[in-house]
């Protein structure tokens, strides 16, 4: 079994929805999209969700406003999870609702460090 | 109250009060002392309130004498390290002439703080709950053999083992520091979650003891929210979880024994001052903005009191196991979303997740899809609940299982 | 305290040219830095570092090998810091070794999930 990290790429979704206590609000799709690969003990993280707020600092100190957005899309979240084959993950990951909305998923191994 | 059945009663309700201040005084190195001290202390009742007749005051009697047993001994212990051996003094186990107090705020606050030194990290969880069943709750070993299904050596030395590491990692009988409440308040919500599933969960015949082990975890559940430092959203939510399941204790095993499904319970039965007190506790668990499992499994449990059935209530129980499984996986939950999920996207669609979970090992998985089969494929669901009845271990599983493969042969 | 995602990006491959020593030298960089802000609590989770395996999945099944590829640059890693603002956050940022490489980080706020 190994590491992955799905990181989901779409354009900016505008503004994100919160619940009364400043949570994510998230949808059925993901909870169910999510659900079922926790379900199968395969689901390393939930991980995070990015907000819309950034700022990009490169050599010299130079700093933009914004989130990186050399392309059109940016980085929504990310999600960790485990898997015998990349190719494992890749099939959950035809069926991410960040794909119903235009978005991408890309799917990175983990370098796993000692100490 | 007879003195035949008198000093049983006291023996639940003020051996762990008076265990737990005197732990407090002689040190955590002297719990085994503390637990003799009061075992005196109820031997002597035993003897002479049989001749002298029962006290007008039973409990201030016992305290009165635990206090002076104490007492004593701390005295000849003084003396002991100053005159006999000055140099043997260690200053860890000093002994002072503190005054033994039982009063109710001390005997209350005593009970806490024990409870997170037995709660300890370093003991393994079957030692953490024995120690709490003995000192916490006063069971006797005997009871507590019983409770676990075991021997009395057995649980001798599993008490005698925690005791022994509790003074070698100097378990501090106080609550802990505000950097590491949380992860205490953790550990003993685990530790009381277990005692309760003890006794809701239990192939022991002996109801009456199990419905004592989830009403003793009920009770110190019920001590940490009665304190403003430990009253925190998890221990409400925990505590709301436990009276929704042991509402349903009446309705879950008919006259031989035999366990009643959800679906079949008769709802009559169903305690509802437990599941008012299961919503009370659930309201005060929703301060804050962060959710434990316990609060997501005792939404759960909400749902399955509040309604039997209804698409809005299976709809919520999908969402509930959904994040329950993303905040901790259990194959438990996972089948339990499973069937959730039927009951919303229809036996097909949650076939093909089922067989997605890599459970076929347990009973429960092919219980699952024995009924998620039997109006689709009747073979099939025969095929699975044959296998069930193969895996599972208790009679009263098979009897279930054998019946529901009867009802499909015909 | 909030949370704040760094996002680091650099060549593909930057290491493949590098000396034993060089590799060295950046290591101590890096552990400098996370050490720094471990040491400081502004550090919320250690991260990931991502290796040079990948797949891309789009719309309609589409799949594409190797990370998400539409620019020359790939991200190499993140990690979670604790900071004020989001310009507090940018501070921290600026003492990442990946800038010395040619790289460059990316902050970003984290909304809250609300369960534990």
């Amino acid at each position: 079994m190994k590491e992955f990290v799905m990181i989901y790429w779409s354009e900016p979704l505008g503004e994100i929805k919160l619940t009364p206590e400043g949570n994510m609000e998230v949808s059925k799709e993901w909870e169910n999209w999510m659900g079922g690969i926790a379900a199968q003990n395969k689901l390393v993280s939930p991980g995070m969700r990015l907000g819309n707020e950034g700022r990009t600092v490169k050599p010299g100190n130079v700093v933009t406003n914004g989130p990186y957005a050399e392309i059109k899309e940016i980085v929504g979240g990310l999600s960790i999870f485990r898997a015998e084959s990349i190719e494992e993950a890749t099939e959950w990951a035809k069926s991410c609702p960040i794909l119903n909305v235009g978005g991408n998923v890309e799917i990175r191994d983990i370098i796993q460090m000692n100490g | 109250m007879q003195e035949k059945e008198l000093i049983p009663h006291l023996y639940r309700t003020e051996f762990r009060k008076i265990a737990a201040v005197l732990c407090r005084s002689l040190g955590i190195e002297h719990i085994s002392i503390a637990e003799d001290i009061v075992g005196d202390t109820f031997l002597l009742a035993a003897e002479t309130w049989g001749l002298k007749g029962i006290p007008q005051n039973p409990a201030a009697w016992l305290y009165t004498v635990a206090k002076n047993k104490a007492k004593d001994l701390l005295k000849r212990n003084a003396v002991f390290s100053q005159k006999v051996s000055p140099e043997l003094k260690n200053s860890a186990s000093e002994f002072h002439e503190t005054d033994i107090d039982l009063s109710v705020q001390n005997i209350r606050d005593s009970q806490l703080q024990m409870m997170f030194a037995i709660c300890h990290p370093s003991l393994p969880a079957e030692a953490q709950i024995g120690l709490s069943l003995r000192i916490l709750c006063g069971f006797s070993i005997d009871e507590i053999a019983d409770a676990f299904l075991t021997n009395k050596e057995t649980i001798n030395k599993r008490l005698y083992r925690a005791k022994e590491r509790l003074k070698q990692v100097k378990a501090k009988i106080e609550l802990p520091p505000d950097a590491e409440i949380d992860k205490r308040i953790e550990n003993v919500l685990t530790t009381v979650y277990l005692l309760f599933n003890e006794g809701y969960y239990s192939s022991s015949t002996n109801t009456v003891l199990r419905k004592d082990l989830c009403l003793e975890a009920m009770r110190l559940n019920h001590m940490l929210t009665e304190n403003k430092i430990t009253d925190k959203p998890a221990v409400n939510a925990l505590l709301a979880l436990m009276c929704f399941h042991s509402s349903r204790f009446e309705a879950r095993v008919d006259s031989n024994g035999e366990l009643i499904l959800y679906e079949d319970q008769d709802i009559s039965l169903w305690n509802k001052g437990l599941i008012k007190q299961g919503e009370h506790f659930l309201n005060r668990a929703a301060q804050g903005d962060v959710l434990s499992r316990y609060h997501l499994e005792a939404a759960i449990a909400y749902w399955h009191t509040a309604e039997r059935d209804s698409p809005q209530k299976w709809e919520k129980v999908l969402s509930l196991y959904n994040r329950l499984l993303i905040v901790e996986y259990s194959p438990i939950a996972a089948l339990n979303r499973t069937y959730a999920l039927a009951k919303v996207y229809g036996n097909e669609a949650a076939i093909a997740e089922a067989e997605k979970l890599g459970l076929d090992q347990s009973h429960l998985y092919h219980s699952l899809l024995g009924e998620l089969y039997t109006e689709i494929d009747k073979r099939k669901a025969i095929e699975h609940f044959t296998a069930a009845s193969k895996l599972t271990k208790t009679s009263a599983d098979k009897n279930v299982i054998r019946k529901k493969i009867e009802k499909l042969k015909h | 305290m909030n949370e704040f995602a760094l996002i680091f990006r650099n060549d593909f491959h930057p290491e493949a040219g590098y000396s034993p020593d060089k590799l060295q030298e950046i290591m101590k960089q890096w552990q400098t830095w996370m050490g720094g802000m471990a040491a400081k609590g502004q550090l919320a989770n250690a991260g990931t570092r991502l290796g040079g395996d990948g797949k891309t999945v789009k719309p309609s099944n589409v799949i594409t090998n190797g990370p998400y590829a539409e620019i020359k640059e790939m991200i190499t890693g993140i990690i979670v810091i604790k900071a004020g603002d989001i310009d507090a956050a940018t501070e921290i940022a600026k003492g990442c070794p990946i800038l010395n490489a040619g790289g460059n980080v990316e902050v970003r706020d984290i909304i809250p999930m609300g369960s534990n």
